[in-house]
């Protein structure tokens, strides 16, 4: 249904790389549907793109306030991009509080549409305003676009069933329809999302396809801009296929993929929370895959039914987030003395305590490798993008059934909600690692805590004849497992532990460096902020500096070798979005490093200019 | 069950040694589940023990089978992961007043409401016992123990009665002095379908010792307490002269020949409540037996039947579904 008239011809056609539109409105506005529709339909044409979807973690705080502001940013690109951007380039603000929270992002000279229909006294107040925004030269220097929308949405659905509560709703729709006129997009993929979406009301899908065409048909009939725009497919994405993925369901099905190769059942013990919930919902809807959902009663429970599901033979997950990582640490030292495969994700937020429960941060990072009472070793590993969590879900699966351990998955809020294109993988490519579970009644009997060469101990699923064996947090003694009070055998079995998870450096690849691999200053990451340090060193290269990146997916134990690719480089930094706790992971590891922290602590991600700002004082130096 | 297989008594025996204080009702419990093992007659490797933390909880290291004594309080979570991975698998699960009821009385809660099929042995000595002696959430107000010098100022909290609040299909209880009638229950609660709850008066000789003497030493028992026996009439006594009605709400003490019939399958648990909260009345006897015995949907059963039928309806999951799903784009 792309729109043809007189005008669309007229109209002069600007062709951009890369474009940042950011939607913000009341948290009640469907600003995440409108910035998802337009992603989608972005992916669809063949950008590469990335989102920041940023929202209050109040469901509808009140309506109009600055709290209740909900955003979402997408860029879309004909070139490979990283990140969502560090300015937007066009902002949609529905309301005045959506103005006056995003504006001192837009970029100079930027487009604004400000919805002039809820711009009446009272919005002001709401939005604890005591001067109009739109009069008083807070726009000046941006392009402003004053549109009625509540005005045209009520013409637009003039004739209607609709309660005019109802008509207000469509109001993002009109939006969408309007930037997607502005940008050249079809309206098709989404007008097969509301007619599935709604398909028991199809009078809201007709409602809503109505607003949508009524914002596209205005940028063509109203003379709003002076163009329209143009990014074109993206070419230098590598050959395969594509789809637009958001982190929390890459990871989830990561997670199933993880299960299938192993050859084992899936079973989910979660207990909802944010921005975590997303895992548990999407592997609730796998049942077809036989994935296993308990929703427990707490996150206690969440983990332990998971642990006794690993003990029955099940691949055992549990998903959270800081909080519930917390409440969860008892069990998972018992974990790590029974010595069964169990994956703890956790989504990290602002903290400490409930902290910012929808906001992004890597602070987690020490309590995951650390973290527990006595001697209790659990290797972590860390996704670093939305498409990345896939495979980081897998790699969780595999080290956890070939080394009997509990593994720690760590994403974050920014790649949970994230998306971006994902090249899938070939199921081909996927290499099995398929457990084998003691077979009935071995010759000359069963040891629970016999040893293989990776130092893992046997999996025996209850109902094998001949295994019946008892498991326990209580010390247990080399090779039979029955409890023992022994000194040396304590000392011995901490050990062994401890071996057998350093031992799973022989298991993975150093990471490659990307950019320079000798130079001025190496940067090492770890998780989501892969995509700033990579835009950072690549618009440094272009600058002619000697920068590389080495991002980290083993945070514990460490791949090997990192002290080699260090000792290249004057100076090594290491940007996080916490006070510095890679940093001093590393430095107590390599304590001949020049390393150098770089914290963040804002519940946002790092910005591209931030990063090369940073890199460039250390190469001044 | 052919004879070559039978498994007896022994078979249910394992190789640890049991330590637990001379003289602990642990001894006869664990005396009597291992007879039960045997009776029911499900091969030992299809069973497993779980427990959480205490004395009660060591219980799984005793016993012949599978077992896992996991963490405090937790054991209704590692019971539910185990048995709704494997539902052929026959799960008891082993705890005390402390464990079962404090640290972790909101599992219990939860595992009871869902009706897993899970066999829950709570062994009761309203004391602490592993933690040498504090009271626990059932020591009856004024117990002097090391953290109540004056007496506890808790009000105790009644196993059966919280298990039939939080909708449990099957609840009983039975005392550590009364072998026989420990099988009988034990063997009805192996029989249910869905949880079924036992409480088991549990005598701590070190701690608490003589807490049920009152009603249960040998003397006494026949006239201080009642077996709650479904589909029979409500008497008790040395010589079964006296029997329980209940006018209203309100039971009393009748001659055996008007006594009530006691029903344990009544639609509405209000029945067996007013069982459970009888003894508040010293002059009442303290009742044992089944409270409570009805079929309901079972947990772990209803799980895989959505498996089922989400893999009928869609077709089994494969790599290539999984991931090739959604709207996809070709680069080539």
């Amino acid at each position: 249904m792309t729109q043809s008239s007189a005008r669309d011809a007229e109209m002069p056609l600007q062709h951009f790389e890369s474009v940042v539109i950011r939607f913000a409105g009341d948290s009640g506005d469907g600003m995440q549907i409108t910035g998802n529709q337009f992603t989608h339909t972005s992916a669809v044409i063949g950008n590469d793109l990335a989102t920041f979807p940023d929202y209050p973690a109040e469901i509808r705080a009140p309506a109009g306030t600055r709290p209740g502001v909900s955003g979402f940013q997408v860029r879309f690109s004909s070139s490979d991009i990283h990140t969502p951007g560090d300015q937007p380039d066009v902002l949609i603000a529905m309301n005045p509080a959506a103005l006056v929270v995003n504006i001192r992002d837009l970029r100079p000279g930027g487009i604004v549409v400000v919805n002039t229909g809820q711009f009446s006294d009272s919005d002001l107040k709401k939005a604890a305003l005591t001067k109009n925004p739109l009069t008083d030269g807070t726009l000046s220097g941006f392009r402003v676009i004053e549109i009625d929308i509540n005005k045209r949405v009520t013409e637009a659905l003039k004739g209607t069933t609709l309660s005019s509560k109802e008509v207000q709703r469509c109001k993002n729709f009109y939006t969408l329809g309007l930037m997607y006129w502005l940008y050249h997009r079809p309206l098709e993929t989404t007008i097969k999302w509301l007619e599935e979406k709604f398909a028991k009301r199809p009078e809201l899908a007709e409602a809503n396809k109505l607003a949508m065409q009524a914002g596209y048909n205005a940028g063509d009939i109203h003379e709003l801009f002076q163009g329209r725009y143009e990014v074109l497919p993206c070419t230098s994405m590598p050959p395969g296929t594509y789809r637009n993925i958001m982190g929390n369901d890459a990871l989830a099905m990561g997670l199933v993929a993880g299960a299938q190769l192993a050859g084992l059942q899936p079973f989910l013990g979660s207990y909802p929370i944010t921005p975590a919930s997303g895992i548990l919902e999407a592997l609730a809807a796998y049942k077809n895959f036989g994935v296993i959902t308990f929703q427990a009663e707490d996150e206690i429970a969440a983990i332990c039914s998971a642990l006794g599901a690993a003990y029955a033979g099940c691949l055992g997950f549990t998903t959270t987030s800081g909080p519930g990582v917390a409440l969860k640490t008892e069990a998972m030292g018992l974990a790590v003395s029974v010595e069964l495969p169990l994956v703890i994700v956790n989504v990290q937020r602002g903290g400490p305590s409930t902290g910012l429960p929808t906001k992004t941060e890597q602070a987690d990072l020490l309590q995951a490798i650390f973290g527990r009472n006595g001697e209790a070793p659990i290797p972590v590993i860390a996704a670093s993008t939305p498409a990345d969590a896939f495979d980081t879900a897998v790699e969780a699966c595999r080290i956890a059934v070939q080394y009997m351990t509990p593994v720690i998955l760590l994403s974050d809020g920014y790649i949970a909600n994230g998306a971006e294109p994902w090249k899938l993988p070939r199921i081909e490519d996927l290499k099995p690692f398929p457990v084998k579970f003691v077979e009935p009644n071995p010759e000359g009997g069963f040891q629970p805590y016999a040893r293989d060469a990776k130092l893992a101990r046997p999996w025996a699923k209850p109902g094998t004849a001949g295994l019946e064996h008892r498991i326990g947090g209580l010390e247990k003694a080399h090779l039979t497992g029955n409890i023992s009070y022994d000194p040396d055998n304590h000392e011995f079995m901490v050990r062994m532990r401890q071996n057998k998870v350093m031992g799973i450096r022989d298991s993975i690849p150093t990471p490659n460096v990307f950019g320079d691999s000798t130079g001025d200053v190496l940067v090492v990451g770890w998780g989501s902020t892969h995509g700033s340090i990579t835009s950072a060193i690549e618009e440094l290269r272009k600058k002619g500096r000697k920068v590389g990146g080495l991002h980290l997916r083993h945070v514990w134990p460490l791949p090997k070798d990192l002290d080699k690719i260090m000792a290249c480089f004057r100076s090594v930094l290491v940007p996080e979005m916490n006070l510095g706790q890679m940093a001093r992971l590393l430095r107590s590891e390599y304590p001949q490093q020049n390393i150098i922290s770089y914290p963040k602590v804002q519940g946002q991600p790092f910005r591209t200019t931030e990063l090369v700002k940073k890199i460039e004082s250390l190469l001044e130096k | 069950m052919a004879e070559a297989q039978a498994l007896t008594k022994k078979d249910f025996k394992s190789d640890q040694d049991v330590r637990w204080c001379p003289g602990c009702g642990d001894y006869a419990i664990l005396n009597c589940v291992q007879g039960i093992m045997a009776a029911i007659g499900v091969p030992k490797h299809q069973i497993c023990f779980v427990s959480g933390i205490g004395c009660s909880s060591r219980f799984p290291y005793y016993m012949n089978t599978f077992g896992f004594h996991s963490i405090h309080g937790r054991a209704p979570a590692f019971a539910t992961g185990i048995k709704t991975a494997n539902p052929d698998l026959s799960v008891w699960m082993v705890t005390g007043d402390g464990d079962g009821l404090s640290i972790g009385g909101n599992h219990m809660a939860h595992i009871l409401r869902r009706n897993v099929d899970v066999k829950i042995l709570l062994f009761n000595n309203e004391i602490y016992g592993l933690t040498k002696g504090q009271y626990s959430p059932t020591s009856p107000q004024g117990l002097k123990t090391k953290t109540s010098p004056m007496g506890s100022v808790d009000r105790p909290m009644d196993p059966v009665s919280f298990a039939l609040g939080c909708g449990a299909t099957f609840v009983a209880r039975t005392i550590d002095t009364h072998l026989k009638h420990m099988e009988q229950v034990l063997l009805a609660a192996a029989h249910h379908k869905g949880t079924a709850f036992v409480e088991i008066y549990q005598n701590c000789v070190i701690f608490n010792d003589g807490a049920f003497d009152a009603f249960a030493e040998k003397t006494l028992r026949d006239d201080k307490t009642i077996d709650l026996r479904p589909g029979q009439p409500m008497v008790f006594g040395k010589a079964l002269d006296k029997g329980i009605k209940v006018d209203g709400w309100e039971p009393r003490i009748v001659p055996a020949a008007e006594a009530d019939v006691w029903r344990s399958d009544t639609h509405s648990p209000g029945p067996a409540f007013v069982m459970s909260q009888m003894d508040s009345d010293p002059a009442m006897p303290r009742p044992l037996g089944i409270f409570r015995d009805v079929q309901g949907p079972i947990f772990d059963a209803s799980v895989h039947e959505q498996i089922k039928r989400a893999k009928s309806a869609k077709g089994p999951g494969t790599l290539e579904k999984l991931i090739y799903s959604g709207e996809t784009w070709t680069v080539k």
